[in-house]
This record gives structure tokens, C-alpha cells and sequence, in this order.
């Protein structure tokens, strides 16, 4: 970004509202610092409507979330500066998340929220100020032709609102757009179309607007990729690069594509932890296999991808499959019919992606059909059919009252996130956002339950209880039992410390190597193991070495 | 084991058969496949279809437009060949001659030749990726199983078959009146359900976002198994209706569904004929005294008059619902009844992504061995899909008719003719009239646009 003087006067007279449509990247200088500050304050800006649409929050209350989240995060000391401030900050982003599909996805969504809700807060001055700058596809419905529909389109407002009074009159304002130009409208079957073309009332246009701002930014990401790649990325390797992209994997959250934390699991297990750790649907899921032996394709993808999440190795998850699957079609069928898209989850066929797992956001979008299981129970359930299923789970009824009320007012997550404190008896304070989130706080809790249970010396009754997590437990005990000199708080806290230091190879800006001193072994191409603690496998096992100076052996029992 | 072999095989199977040389046996296998995509496949028809006026001479036509189209076969022992694609109608008609594929499925147009898309991989971001698909919507009679009484399965019988009928009204008539779609293919699975064709050019340049939006504009059915057990109370509702409908809803309601549920359904399925049938019903009821009063008046007693029972109790229930304290509610829940019993089911997935496969017309169904023939939407309730020609009938018709001289037009001697007469006559001509016209208006607009440029 280079300085041009004249600009700053030209982006005052062009922006009479407040909400710019970010159409051109700006000649703005901008300081290195405010350049990630300002990164930094508009993306806890989306992180939170993301949070918030996750959560299932209704229009106004989004609406008054951005309001308060905008004013919080983006004001600016000098009041000219605010409005560059948000242009500054949206094209940072812009290359931030233009690097991948995934990113590009979420920002755009995010962005497109954004801009929903703050259109909705300008004036309606505003608003028709914005609209006259896109180039709308669209003209007013004149006198005449509204009399010929207005019928329909009373029906349809009636159909929208069966309470409210006023229905469209003569002077209301309707616009004539070809459907595709508002999808959301069409998919609620919020408008009335004819021959092609929807009549959108005044007070859906931002919808119109939406989906104009969502076609150009979403079109401006894919070029701005393309420079990114072909020419940025290079010229900016030491100043812009590095901060561009730092930024976008603190805020992004792991995406569960590979078991990291508990290790494998086996078949044999899965009974056992799908009742202590499998969130509802996929418990329930799990359920409905054992009991029909099938699954219909969107439960196996549910399933299965979670599954994959948990640690279940393909040879095992295909094991697991059969012996389910050929009660009731046979093993020849199987092979035939259902192998190929497990393989193909594992990213062992076809176009050979390694699918990651559902998220709750995508889960609750789905729209199961007849015989189908998949979904999320909080919404797809029926209440007598939720509250069996809870009760199944163990939750107790007091419990089952507080989920049911986040059911009703459509908290799905958060019901999710109640019954998961009912269960484990303890906190969540993150909330569930991921089925294998689910999982992996349930087990952290189970093991650290666990490892009360050693102390009071009843390992043996735990073996048969838990015994995915034994390995894991054995290793914190042997952590207290170990002799070395390595000093340690308690078994809770290097429990959460070792899940992190395993998430760390996979962001990408550490290049994992040996931390011995003058090792240069290049541990990109080592074992999982080695990786994870940072150690060659020819340090692993010197029996001194020195770290920052100090002489230290590496415990192979511990990892330390 | 060759072809020659399992025919023998079958041959001596049927040494009853009282003429073995001009009788077929039923049943599907490759040679009789062989047969039929060498003899009576419409290869040209489903070539020019494809090509959508991009195969004539005309400056404006994309050449490669064909050749970007995925074809996917399912040979024998479901072997599964992905991205096929052919640059011509005689490379088509020899590939499948040659594979002799069990089931054809047409895919998407790319941006390049799906054959060759490993070739542009390196080349960057996302350049193989889909560009052009039809609208596309799949109907399966098995998503009814909770609503019909006759079948169950993949069994379809002519009781429970006018659904797809209805269906097929239903959508046809939005497709055509409220998203102003003009070429529209109707096709029969071959078993159990039908698919739809949306061919126009607005339709097949739809991303993906629209087509989830068309596909939820026609959703109106929500349950699955877990938001309706039966024995619970009140719960039993597959459709939720908010207040008044849509003027899409309403007008399907009083034109198609509701003459087709009291004047067809009830009695056809026996919906309220016995008790475990109307306590279905009847826990779609909200009011308990509405059903309380209800069952006291249907529990151990067969009706007297002649009226048909079903009927009879359907115009209880009614009057009950619609004379009660809140007649709006009422009114809702004899709507949610029709609908549930009647609004057609889509599969969602697959109209909503540009990427899903649909099997092509004119295949034939490996397990009826019936034949993918397109229906007419205007006389779809005279559509019998008992009556669908299979396999080994057309061999047979073809095997008893004189072979004529003219084989471009072998099939005009089978019942096969008409329904290629059909395809070609209602459907294929008037596209291919209105590519050649769309083109012929872009190309226009584009040459005025270059001659303002000149003279600039």
C-alpha cells in the first residue's frame, strides 16, 4: 500500500454512509502495527458473529450483537480515521483468508454477516444510498402490475407474518428480480415469484444487497489468491507474510482431521466409549448401527468421518463396518457396495481428500429425510424422542428441563453443552462446537478422574472400565512414579499442556527440528513421536544431551 | 465365462418354454444390452441433447462444450469408470457400444475435460472445477413407505404410484409457472421413482446456493425417523405449517393434493380404515378433545352407511377440525395432513449440488430390466410404469418385426418408438430451437458491443 494523497479526501465524499462496500483496495499508507491491529480487532469482530450464528441467535439479536461488537472492537480515537480503519482492516483480512477454500468460506460468510446486520442499522437514507451504488438488477413494480399481483403478494405476507396487520398496500415499494438474485428469499419461501422473477418488498432487500456483496467479495478472494500466490507472498516474505499468516490460525480452531490427542482406538472399545464420550448424535448414530446393522449414507458420513476423527484406523473402521453392515446385507455386498466410500473418507480413493469430520454448525444444517439418523437430535428430534434420549444418556431431569428450554429457543450447541456438564458433572466453558470437541473434553475429564482412581490403587478395576485412555493414564502415572530430573506440576495441567504441544507441529509456521543443542536433524520426515517432542531419534536415545546449555537425558518412558 | 455361455445357461432353463426361438426370457443381461445400445439406444438424440446447439456451425458455438461433459458407466460387477468424456456422437455410441455399460450417468460440464483434469492440477487453484449442470431433482417412491399401505421398499404398485404423479404436477407446474423454466424432462427411474431434467439455460448456470434455495422453495417434508415414533402423542408431524400458505403451497393444495387425497388416496390406501391407520392421524391432532371424540366415534364400529369408511370418517374429521373454537388451527391441521400424506419428497442432495450424478434416460434399470423412458407431465397420470417396456420385450419386438431398411428408424417398429417420438418431438426440438436463439441473441449483443468499441 503506497500513499496517495488525494485519496483520503475522495473516500470522505464517496462514503455518505458509514458502510463501505470495499470495492477497491485502498491507496492508504498504513503503519505495520495498526496493520495488524486492526486485523486483529475486526477478525474478534467475525469470531464472535461466527460464535453467535453457531449458537442459533436470531435475527435481532444478532443485529444488536454486531452493534455492540462494531462499536467495542473498530472505533478509532480520530473520528476520520474510523471508516479507513475499517477498510484497512477488511482488506488485511481479505489476504488473510484468501489462501485456501476453507478460509475463503468462512471469511466470506462471515463478512457477508457483518454486512447484513450493520446495513440493517444504517438509515433507510442510507440504505437506498447503498443500494443505488450496486448495480441492482432489479426496477420498482409499477402501479399497474401491482395491482394484478397484489393478491399473491398479500398471501405471501400473510404467510410470512400471520399476525401482523398491515399487509402491502398500494404505495409500498416491490421490486422486480430475476429469483436467482435472492436465494435466501426463495429458500424461505419468503416472496412470491412468477414466470421467473421475484417480487421482493422494500424491507427484504437487504437480502438483494447480501447476495450482490457476497458474488464480489467472493469473486475479489479468488483474485486476491491468485496475487497473493503469484506475487505477494514472495515480495513480502519478511514483513507482510509472516504476520498474514499467523493471523488466521490463531482464530481458526482445530478441525479434528487427525486424532492427535488420544491416539488410536480400536474396535473392541468403541461400545464402551461411546457411552462415556460420544456426544448424542453420534451416539445415537452408533446406536441405531447395532441395532439395524445399516446406516443410510448421511449417517455413515457423520458417523464414519467422526469416527475417523476419534482415532479409528481405516483397517479398523472398515472391520467395524462390515461386522455391522453384513448382518443384514452380507459381506459380498459390503465389500462392494460400502468399503469404497469408508476407503474414500480415509482419502483413499477417488480424488483422495482426507475429509475432516462434521462440525456442529454443519451437523445442525443438515436435512435429514426419511430413515435417516444423522443430524443433530437437539433440532431434528422430536421432544419426546430428545427427552428419552437424554434420559438414555443419564441426564437427570432437572437437567433435562435447562435443554430442553435452549431446544426451544433453538440453542442447539448450547443444549448440546448443558448436556454435556450434566453428564461429566463439571464445566464447559467453551462450549461444544465440534462432535470430536465433544469427545476429547469428555475424555480429558474421564482420565483425569482417572488418575484419582489410580491413586486410591484400583488399577486393575480401571483397566476394565476405561481402557482406551489406560495408555494415556499409565504415562501421567508413570510421570509421578518416573525418577528424573525433570520437575512437574500435577498429572491435570502436563495433561493440557502435552494436547497442546501436539496441535502446534500442525499450524505450520514452527518447523519442528531437534531442540539439541547444534542438531540439525530435520525431523519433517520423522516419526509422529519424534516430531511431538521435538527430539531426533538419535538424541532420544544419547544417554546425556544439552538443551540451552544444560545437560538433560530424554525419558523414553515420560517423553521428557 | 463368456456371454455365449450365460446364454446358453439360461437357454436350458427354460426348456418349457413353449417357443424358444421367439421368445425372450425376461431378465437382464449383457448381451441383450449389447442389442439394445447397438440397435435402439438413441445415442444422436442424447449427443445433440448434450450439445445444446454447441455442434452446429454457427460462430458463437463452444466446440469443447461437449467434450467438458462427464459421463460415468457402471460396468458389470459394479465396476465404476468416473470422468469419462467424448469429443463427438460416434466416439459416445462406440464407447458405449464397446463397454456396454449397466448404467450410464451424465455429471456436470467442467471447466475442462474431466479426462484430462490430472493434466491441469498442477496448474493452480481450482481450475477443474463444475461450470454447467442441469437442475436436476430425483423422486423416490421408498421416501413414502410411512404414507403407503400397498408397498413397501422398491416395489411400486399402481395404488401407490399416482404419488409420483402427483409429484410430478406439483413441481412441473412451479418449475414452469414461478421459475419461469421451459424445457423440462421428465424421466422414470426404471423401478422406483422419476427425475427431472431442468434443461433451460438459466438453469444449468445456477450455482450451487440457488439450487439449495429452489430445492428448500419445495421442501415443505422435515421428519425422519427420529422426529416421528410411532405410539407418541402429538408429535407425529412430518409437515409444519406456519399459518397461512403460500401462494405455491396453497395453489398445489386446492389444484392438486387435496382433490387427489379425498378423491383418490383415502380410499385407494385405506388411510383411516383400520385402528393402528387412523391413531396416525390422529396424533397429528394438537386438540385432545377433538380426538378424544374422534376415536370414540370410529373404536368397534364399522361404518353402516355405504359410503366408503374412509371417506366417511376423513368428512368427520374435517367438520370436527374446521367447526371447532379455533378454526385457524384446524384448517392447519387438515393442511399438515394432506401434505404429509401427498407433498411430494424430494432427495434434497441431489439437486443441490451442481457435482451429483443422475443416471441418463433411456438406460435400463439393471434389476426390472425397464427401460429410463421420458413421461409427459401434461398426461402423467396415464403413465404406467407396469406397462414400461423391458429389455427383453424390445428384443422381442424387434426380433418378430420386419427389419427394415432404414435402421435410423428401427425403433419406430417397437413400443420404444413412441417414447423416443416423444422425447424428440416435445422435448429435444423445441431446446435445441431456443439454444440457437439464445445464441444467436448473445453473439448479437456481443458484436454490437465490439463495433461501439471500434467506434470509440
Amino acid at each position: 500500500m503506497e500513499i496517495v494523497g488525494s485519496y483520503r479526501a475522495r473516500i470522505q465524499t464517496e462514503s455518505v454512509s458509514t458502510l463501505p462496500l470495499y470495492r477497491s483496495a485502498p491507496s492508504l499508507e498504513v503503519r505495520l502495527e495498526d496493520f495488524e491491529l486492526y486485523a486483529m480487532d475486526r477478525l474478534r469482530v467475525l469470531k464472535i458473529i461466527s460464535d453467535g450464528l453457531s449458537r442459533g441467535k436470531k435475527p435481532d439479536e444478532m443485529e444488536k450483537l454486531v452493534d455492540n461488537l462494531w462499536k467495542d472492537n473498530m472505533r478509532h480515537p480520530d473520528s476520520s480515521e474510523v471508516i479507513n480503519k475499517d477498510i484497512i482492516s477488511h482488506f488485511v483480512l481479505r489476504l488473510v483468508y484468501c489462501r485456501t477454500e476453507d478460509l475463503r468460506k468462512w471469511f466470506l460468510s462471515m463478512e457477508t454477516a457483518l454486512f447484513r446486520y450493520r446495513f440493517r442499522l444504517v438509515s433507510s437514507e442510507a440504505q437506498r444510498a447503498l443500494m443505488a451504488n450496486f448495480d441492482l438488477p432489479c426496477k420498482a413494480v409499477s402501479s399497474a402490475e401491482f395491482e394484478n399481483l397484489s393478491d399473491k403478494l398479500k398471501e405471501v405476507a400473510r404467510s410470512i407474518a400471520p399476525n401482523a396487520k398491515s399487509t402491502p398496500t398500494a404505495d409500498a415499494i416491490f421490486y422486480k428480480v430475476p429469483f436467482e438474485e435472492v436465494p435466501e428469499l426463495i429458500a424461505g419461501r419468503r416472496v412470491y415469484i412468477h414466470k421467473g422473477y421475484a417480487y421482493v418488498a422494500m424491507n427484504q432487500v437487504v437480502s438483494l444487497l447480501v447476495t450482490q456483496f457476497r458474488s464480489i467479495l467472493s469473486k475479489a478472494l479468488i483474485l486476491t489468491n491468485r496475487k497473493w500466490t503469484s506475487t505477494i507472498r514472495e515480495q513480502e516474505k519478511d514483513r507482510l507474510t509472516p504476520i498474514v499468516e499467523a493471523l488466521c490460525t490463531s482464530y481458526l480452531g482445530p478441525d479434528y482431521s487427525q486424532p492427535k490427542e488420544f491416539g488410536e482406538i480400536s474396535v473392541k472399545d468403541l461400545d464402551q466409549i461411546s457411552k462415556n464420550s460420544f456426544p448424542l448424535c453420534m451416539r445415537h448414530l452408533f446406536d441405531k448401527l447395532r441395532e439395524d446393522h445399516h446406516l443410510k449414507h448421511g449417517g455413515r458420513m457423520q458417523l464414519g468421518l467422526f469416527l475417523k476423527g476419534v482415532g479409528l484406523k481405516l483397517e479398523d473402521a472398515l472391520a467395524f463396518w462390515k461386522a455391522e453392515f453384513s448382518q443384514k446385507v452380507g459381506a459380498e455386498r459390503f465389500d462392494k457396495e460400502y468399503a469404497y466410500s469408508i476407503r474414500h473418507n480415509y482419502g483413499r480413493e477417488g480424488k483422495r481428500t482426507d475429509y475432516t469430520p462434521y462440525s456442529c454448525q454443519k451437523i445442525i444444517s443438515l436435512t435429514p429425510g426419511v430413515g435417516d439418523h444423522h443430524g443433530c437430535p437437539y433440532r431434528h428430534f422430536s421432544d419426546e424422542n430428545l427427552r428419552a434420549a437424554l434420559d438414555r444418556m443419564g441426564v437427570g431431569s432437572r437437567a433435562v428441563e435447562d435443554v430442553m428450554d435452549k431446544v426451544r429457543n433453538r440453542h442447539y450447541q448450547l443444549a448440546c453443552t448443558l448436556t454435556f456438564e450434566a453428564v461429566h458433572n463439571s464445566q464447559c466453558d467453551a462450549g461444544i462446537n465440534h462432535p470430536n470437541q465433544y469427545f476429547s473434553d469428555s475424555q480429558k475429564i474421564l482420565q483425569s478422574k482417572q488418575y484419582c482412581g489410580i491413586k486410591s490403587g484400583n488399577l486393575a478395576a480401571l483397566e476394565t472400565v476405561m481402557p482406551v485412555v489406560l495408555s494415556e493414564v499409565r504415562e501421567a502415572w508413570e510421570l509421578v512414579v518416573c525418577n528424573h530430573w525433570y520437575s512437574h506440576g500435577n498429572v491435570e495441567t502436563s495433561a493440557s499442556g502435552s494436547s497442546k504441544r501436539a496441535r502446534t507441529p500442525g499450524n505450520g509456521v514452527q518447523v519442528p527440528s531437534c531442540l539439541v543443542d547444534g542438531c540439525t536433524a530435520d525431523l519433517s520426515k520423522c516419526r509422529d513421536y519424534h516430531r511431538r517432542h521435538k527430539v531426533c531419534e538419535l538424541h532420544s536415545k544419547t544417554p546425556i544431551v544439552t538443551i540451552r546449555g544444560q545437560e538433560q537425558r530424554f525419558c523414553q518412558q515420560c517423553s521428557r | 465365462m463368456t456371454i455365449e455361455e450365460a446364454e446358453n445357461g439360461r437357454d436350458d432353463m427354460l426348456i418349457d418354454g413353449p417357443d424358444r426361438v421367439n421368445s425372450i426370457p425376461d431378465g437382464f443381461n449383457a448381451n441383450y444390452l449389447k442389442v439394445y445400445y447397438g440397435r435402439l439406444f438413441p445415442h444422436v438424440d442424447i449427443f445433440k441433447w448434450m450439445c445444446y446447439g454447441n455442434d452446429g456451425k454457427h460462430p458463437a458455438c463452444d466446440k469443447s462444450y461437449f467434450g467438458r461433459r462427464e459421463f460415468s458407466f457402471t460396468l458389470d460387477n459394479d465396476i465404476y469408470l468416473r470422468f469419462q468424456s467424448f469429443n463427438s456422437a460416434s466416439e459416445l455410441e462406440s464407447s458405449i457400444r464397446e463397454k456396454c455399460p449397466f448404467k450410464i450417468d451424465i455429471g456436470p460440464v467442467y471447466s475442462v475435460d474431466p479426462a484430462k483434469r490430472h493434466a491441469y492440477a498442477q496448474g493452480g487453484d481450482n481450475v477443474f472445477a463444475p461450470v454447467e449442470r442441469e437442475l436436476v431433482f430425483d423422486i423416490d417412491i421408498t421416501d413414502y413407505d410411512d404414507v403407503r399401505y400397498c408397498c413397501s421398499g422398491a416395489d411400486v404398485c399402481l395404488e401407490c404410484w399416482p404419488l409420483m404423479t402427483v409429484a410430478i404436477k406439483v413441481i412441473d407446474t412451479a418449475l414452469r409457472d414461478d421459475f419461469g423454466f421451459n424445457h423440462i424432462l421428465w424421466v422414470y427411474s426404471g423401478r422406483r421413482g422419476v427425475h427431472c431434467w431442468v434443461c433451460d439455460g438459466k438453469a444449468r448456470r445456477l450455482t450451487n446456493e440457488q439450487r439449495g434455495a429452489i430445492a428448500d422453495y419445495f421442501r415443505v417434508y422435515k421428519g425422519n425417523e427420529n422426529s416421528n415414533k410411532k405410539g407418541n402423542e402429538n408429535s407425529n408431524k412430518k409437515v409444519s405449517l406456519m399459518g397461512p400458505l403460500h401462494p405455491f403451497l396453497a395453489r398445489s393444495y386446492t389444484e392438486v393434493l387435496m382433490p387427489f387425497f379425498e378423491g383418490n388416496l383415502l380410499s385407494s390406501q385405506n388411510i383411516l380404515s383400520t385402528e393402528e391407520r387412523y391413531e396416525k392421524i390422529l396424533s397429528m391432532i394438537p386438540d385432545e378433545s377433538v380426538t378424544s371424540e374422534l376415536r370414540g366415534k370410529w373404536q368397534g364400529r364399522s361404518s353402516n352407511s355405504k359410503e366408503d369408511i374412509n371417506v366417511h370418517r376423513w368428512g368427520q374429521l374435517k367438520h370436527m377440525l374446521q367447526s371447532g373454537k379455533q378454526k385457524g388451527q384446524g384448517l392447519r391441521c387438515v393442511h399438515e395432513i394432506v401434505f404429509t400424506y401427498t407433498y411430494p419428497r424430494l432427495d434434497m442432495e441431489v439437486s443441490k449440488h451442481m457435482n451429483h450424478l443422475l443416471k441418463a434416460p433411456f438406460c435400463v434399470h439393471p434389476k426390472t430390466g425397464r427401460v429410463c423412458i421420458p413421461i409427459d407431465p401434461e398426461n402423467c397420470e396415464d403413465f404406467d410404469p407396469t406397462a414400461v417396456p423391458t429389455l427383453s420385450e424390445l428384443l422381442q419386438e424387434l426380433n418378430t418385426g420386419v427389419i427394415g431398411a432404414d435402421v435410423d428408424d428401427e425403433w419406430d417398429k417397437t413400443s420404444f418408438g413412441k417414447s423416443v417420438r416423444f422425447f424428440r418431438s416435445s422435448f429435444l426440438q423445441p431446446l435445441l430451437k431456443s439454444c440457437k436463439e439464445e445464441m444467436e441473441t448473445s453473439y448479437n449483443a456481443k458484436l454490437q458491443q465490439t463495433k461501439n468499441n471500434l467506434s470509440w
